[in-house]
């Protein structure tokens, strides 16, 4: 290897981005503790007709959905063993370690009981697809953590012996740890589409379809790498750092299989179920879908399809947050946007509590990522006109 | 040494993956319905918009005191849901375009609360199983285990649980509890049942009722429309509706006739009987990457 992860301790931490990020988590902290002294009442707008709000179609559907680039450059760098993408996995691991423990933090705060969050490793119900999806983010948050440790082990290993002997012995057994990281991602992330299948009344049927948890895992496969080019791209500039073209382009390539195979399913889905010319009726909804299938999937799969965009830092980059932002639309359309309840008097609509609650924890990723790349050897990129 | 006994290892679990390929009990889905469970059978054209029904359950679920007297008429001027302080509301509609002989349309009145779904999806959906379908046909729910996620109130095709949103530690789900305890006793009954002074709740087994109701069409078709609301209705429920028009015109919501959780109970037991697909694929994914493994050995060597 060339370039070795390493710690960047000579970048500067206090950016404006982070100052914004510091002024959004206290934001946060501050409806939270209103949330915990008068109720989610007081501090969002759900109701009986509309349980879920953006902490469930956010930060949680959608923030499971765009962690996957840890799972999906895992299968490619650990289980493929192409040890051409070795340099994003440590990113990409600490995105979705983040991403995780922001989604279990998403959920503490949303349930009303959050003291009571173990409860469901005691009284199991296993009819229950939340059950199934609770019991492998719980795991899959635990094991993310322990396939980090080897990370944070290299910087602090010397000073905390406990770190170095406990990542000695997890070594031999690490490949436990990566594989059933993939396994429990393919679950989850189906078993989130799956959720929504048992509200057949209030699902439009633009997006209730009894393959939807079908279309979760594949738009969770599409979306894994433009995630990964995306936070890479975000990375490396704010860092100034390489920006790793040739690997990031390299990973389009798969981008446009998979994606291809996403938008295939939710067009041929559509078409079989009848529901295809639905998409242009124009109101809300069909409008939603229709921005979700054609800037979210259509468009930067064209764009991918041509090596000019792929090997354009500029362009490689908006093809990719085009397909994040069309599966968190996606995400947000299935949760929210496609929920009719029959009685609801007025349409949800987030309170301003509750989308500064889902800006903190963002902006608290953002921080830590920046935290964790600056103590940590997480990225290998060199410095940006360095030798490569 | 080490290496091959790995990989003697990954390939044994890939092997006891794969046999495990498909089990046979895991398919056709079954509904765990009670076979003649408690019921009540609400006939809407008895029933006089008196809100004894309301009282009575205000006082046997000690709920707090309304804002408006349960003598007060004026709650009728919009449309009611059962809330976290009313398990059970009536509500007067004017569908029907029935006058009397000065004019006045005619109301019609709609007592609702929980509908104790054979197959609640509402059961199927909570994560610990703190809501639960019990024998005697009550949908019972059992504070203790609830963590408050509110998946119950997402699957319920009624919008029936409600919640207090506005208790930030301990919040409960609340709905009708077919006053459990109470039916639990011999000869006990539901509050609102027995202080209906119309009968237009009849209290009683599921069968029974359906033959009442299935009667008291039969000898008077000018009264009713031929439908028993939740005899078919989400598989059946153990509150049921006997009318002089659809339900759907009195504020019910279109159902469909099959149990809500059919499809994702379905779903979950092909995939996930004795974890059979995640343990293949385990098997699948580490059999890959040992090969690869060796793969890497024999090029380095």
């Amino acid at each position: 290897m060339k370039n070795r992860p390493r710690p960047l301790l000579d970048t500067p931490f206090w950016t404006p981005g982070m100052l914004v990020a510091t002024g959004f988590m206290i934001a946060g902290i501050i409806v939270l503790a209103f949330r915990y002294t008068k109720g989610l009442g007081y501090t969002t707008n759900l109701s009986y007709s509309y349980p879920w709000g953006i902490w469930i179609a956010i930060d949680v559907a959608s923030g499971v959905a765009l962690a996957a680039g840890g799972f999906t450059t895992a299968f490619l760098a650990h289980i493929l063993g192409k040890k051409f993408y070795k340099p994003i996995t440590r990113p990409a691991l600490l995105t979705a370690a983040l991403g995780y423990t922001f989604v279990a933090l998403g959920v503490f705060v949303d349930i009303g009981r959050s003291w009571a969050i173990w409860k469901p490793i005691i009284f199991q119900n296993h009819t229950s697809v939340l059950f199934e999806v609770g019991m492998c983010v719980m795991t899959y948050l635990t094991v993310l953590w322990i396939e980090f440790l080897p990370v944070i082990a290299e910087r602090y290993g010397e000073k905390i012996s406990i770190l170095k002997s406990l990542n000695k012995g997890l070594d031999k057994f690490m490949w436990i740890f990566i594989v059933l990281g993939v396994v429990l991602s393919c679950m989850h992330q189906s078993s989130l589409g799956t959720l929504l299948l048992i509200a057949p009344t209030k699902l439009s049927s633009l997006w209730y379809t009894p393959i939807l948890p079908l279309l979760f895992l594949t738009s969770a496969f599409a979306v894994g790498y433009p995630m990964v080019i995306v936070e890479t791209t975000i990375a490396t500039s704010s860092l100034k750092l390489s920006s790793e073209m040739d690997i990031l382009s390299k990973l389009s390539r798969i981008v446009i299989i998979l994606l291809g195979i996403y938008i295939a399913l939710k067009l041929g889905d559509l078409i079989y179920r009848g529901k295809f010319w639905n998409i242009f009726d124009g109101t809300g909804q069909s409008n939603s879908l229709l921005i979700e299938i054609v800037f979210g999937a259509i468009v930067p799969w064209i764009m991918l399809l041509f090596d000019k965009v792929r090997n354009s830092r500029r362009l490689l980059f908006i093809a990719s947050l085009l397909i994040v932002l069309g599966v968190l639309l996606n995400r947000i359309n299935v949760f929210i946007v496609g929920f009719n309840p029959h009685f609801a008097k007025c349409t949800y609509y987030p309170s301003i509590g509750e989308i500064l609650v889902t800006c903190s924890f963002v902006s608290a990723i953002f921080f830590l990522y920046r935290v964790f790349v600056t103590f940590c050897p997480v990225i290998s990129a060199p410095k940006e006109g360095g030798r490569k | 040494m080490k290496h091959i006994s790995r990989r003697e290892f990954l390939t044994s679990i890939g092997v006891a993956g794969t046999s495990m390929f498909l089990p046979k009990d895991s398919q056709a889905w079954k509904s765990r319905a009670p076979e003649n469970p408690f019921a009540c059978l609400v006939d809407v054209t008895r029933c006089i918009g008196c809100r004894k029904c309301e009282l009575a359950c205000n006082e046997a679920n000690n709920l707090p005191e309304p804002e408006k007297d349960f003598e007060d008429k004026t709650v009728f001027e919009e449309k009611r849901r059962p809330s976290d302080k009313a398990f059970t509301v009536v509500n007067r509609f004017f569908s029907n375009k029935k006058q009397d002989k000065e004019g006045n349309l005619l109301p019609t009145y709609v007592k609702i609360q929980c509908m104790h779904c054979q197959d609640p999806a509402c059961a199927s959906a909570c994560i610990t199983g703190a809501l639960s379908k019990q024998p005697n046909g009550a949908v019972y729910y059992d504070v203790k285990k609830c963590i408050g996620c509110r998946y119950c109130m997402v699957a319920c095709p009624f919008e029936i649980p409600a919640y207090e949103y506005f208790n930030p530690i301990t919040p409960r789900v609340r709905k009708c509890t077919f006053c459990f305890e109470r039916i639990s006793k011999k000869g006990g009954k539901p509050a609102c049942a027995s202080v209906c002074p119309t009968e237009a709740i009849t209290f009683g087994r599921r069968k029974d009722l359906l033959q009442i109701a299935k009667n008291r069409i039969k000898q008077d078709p000018g009264r009713y429309i031929d439908h028993i609301y939740g005899e078919k209705e989400v598989g059946g429920t153990c509150w049921l509706y006997i009318s002089d028009q659809p339900m759907e015109e009195l504020g019910f919501p279109s159902v469909p006739k099959r149990p809500i959780p059919k499809l994702t109970e379905t779903i979950q037991s092909t995939l996930f009987t004795y974890l059979w697909s995640p343990i293949v694929l385990f098997g699948v994914l580490s059999g890959i990457m040992a090969i690869n493994k060796h793969k890497e050995e024999g090029n380095e060597k």
